[in-house]
């Protein structure tokens, strides 16, 4: 039927098939490892002084969009996906984007705040 | 009936079922998410000089719950590693260290950090009155060092019937460090380590308050945002618990000797979930924790 009782019977293929799994979890310890250490430097860079308020927020925000682009691209295997889901995601950027822009819109519908 | 393309991949999308619906289901999740920043970005942008708070909630606490919440994407993935590699022990330890980090998360949240806040209070001072309390604000060593005005006066109630009772005609506040030395080149930026509440009482009449409440939502814009947000998140973070303890259960292990790929399959999915909901806490530390 639709589901095949496993990925593979055959034990030449299935190790070959686990020692890459196997390679994988190496790349998972690491980036789990440099999350952490990313975290620490956000924390440390919050007490540096950058001139402006502006300034610190765009650099935190930098170091969390590397973090979240590590998260997404190798524990949520975004790195090597199947075209469908790239497709909704560009949906998504599209109508979140909207959404920013929306309330970007509203934001100017009460000139006695600007 | 047997759902269809549980492991397999359908010819059109080439891709099994479950994998499009969690994705579907994400993208649902970055919109309200989504709604709730921009939300955010807009009320900081508005808000007035010295009126987005700063320093106010306990760094140390929640740097160690980030490190946890990242230690549990770690393990999650290494669960479904070890399912793919017919690792079922592996699988189950790894599991459990998942469902406890989630676990610490939720509970430092609940029990810790929410109710200290609700146990903070905060006295908006009428602009008219600001010059009676400057021993405690300290606007003009602000303002000669290029700070933004401080208009908030902020400690522990120590007269509680106050909040209640309008015979009682002011407030009595155990101060914080900031209140308590205004003009101390110490206190202009928040620390890492938080500090307590000084010994100092000041008493702060109620006609000179513009309002006065403890840290709940309705203190100001900022924590509104923040109890929304940490609120919502942490709503994922207890659905994303429950759905990990039904795959720990023995319940799961029956559907593993059965097809371990299915269980693989549904592990890779609730994994998705787990690592979105740390992704979201990796933008709402630094915003609400450190800027």
């Amino acid at each position: 039927m639709n589901n095949p009782p496993d990925i593979s019977q055959d034990s030449k293929e299935y190790e070959e098939y686990a020692h890459g799994i196997r390679k994988h979890v190496r790349g998972y310890l690491m980036v789990g490892a440099t999350l952490l250490v990313f975290t620490g430097i956000t924390v440390a860079l919050s007490y540096v002084h950058f001139g402006t308020q502006k300034a610190n927020i765009a650099v935190a925000m930098l170091v969390a969009t590397f973090k979240a682009g590590l998260v997404a691209a190798i524990f949520m295997h975004l790195a090597a996906e199947k075209r469908l889901i790239y497709r909704i995601l560009v949906f998504t950027g599209f109508f979140v984007l909207g959404l920013f822009w929306l309330t970007f819109l509203a934001w100017y519908d009460y000139p006695i705040f600007r | 009936m047997e759902i269809p393309y549980t492991i397999s991949t359908r010819p059109d999308t080439g891709l099994w079922n479950a994998k499009i619906g969690i994705w579907l289901f994400l993208a649902s999740e970055v919109m309200l998410f989504g709604g709730l920043f921009s939300a955010y970005i807009f009320l900081r942008i508005d808000a007035p000089p010295g009126m987005w708070p700063h320093g106010l909630l306990n760094v140390p606490v929640g740097t160690m719950n980030t490190a946890i919440l990242i230690m549990s994407s770690v393990t999650v993935v290494l669960a479904w590693a070890s399912l793919k590699m017919r690792k079922y022990n592996a699988y189950w330890w790894y599991m459990l260290a998942t469902i406890l980090c989630g676990i610490i998360f939720l509970t430092v949240k609940l029990a810790y950090e929410w109710p200290q806040k609700f146990d903070h209070f905060g006295i908006y001072i009428k602009t008219e009155a600001l010059g009676k309390y400057e021993q405690y604000l300290g606007n003009e060593y602000a303002a000669e060092k290029g700070l933004a005005p401080r208009v908030e006066i902020t400690g522990h109630l120590h007269n509680r019937a106050a909040l209640k009772d309008p015979n009682i005609k002011e407030y009595e506040v155990a101060l914080d460090p900031l209140n308590a030395d205004p003009t101390n080149a110490e206190m202009d930026r928040p620390h890492f380590w938080p500090k307590p509440a000084t010994e100092k009482i000041a008493t702060i009449e109620k006609e000179d308050v513009q309002y006065a409440t403890m840290f709940e939502p309705r203190h100001s814009a900022y924590f509104a945002s923040y109890f929304t947000i940490t609120g919502l998140h942490g709503l994922h973070v207890l659905g994303g618990v429950l759905v990990f303890i039904y795959m720990w259960l023995p319940v799961s292990k029956r559907l593993y000797q059965r097809n371990p790929e299915h269980l693989a399959n549904r592990v890779e999915v609730s994994g998705l979930f787990w690592h979105f909901v740390d992704l979201i806490w990796i933008f709402v530390f630094p915003l609400f924790y450190l800027l």
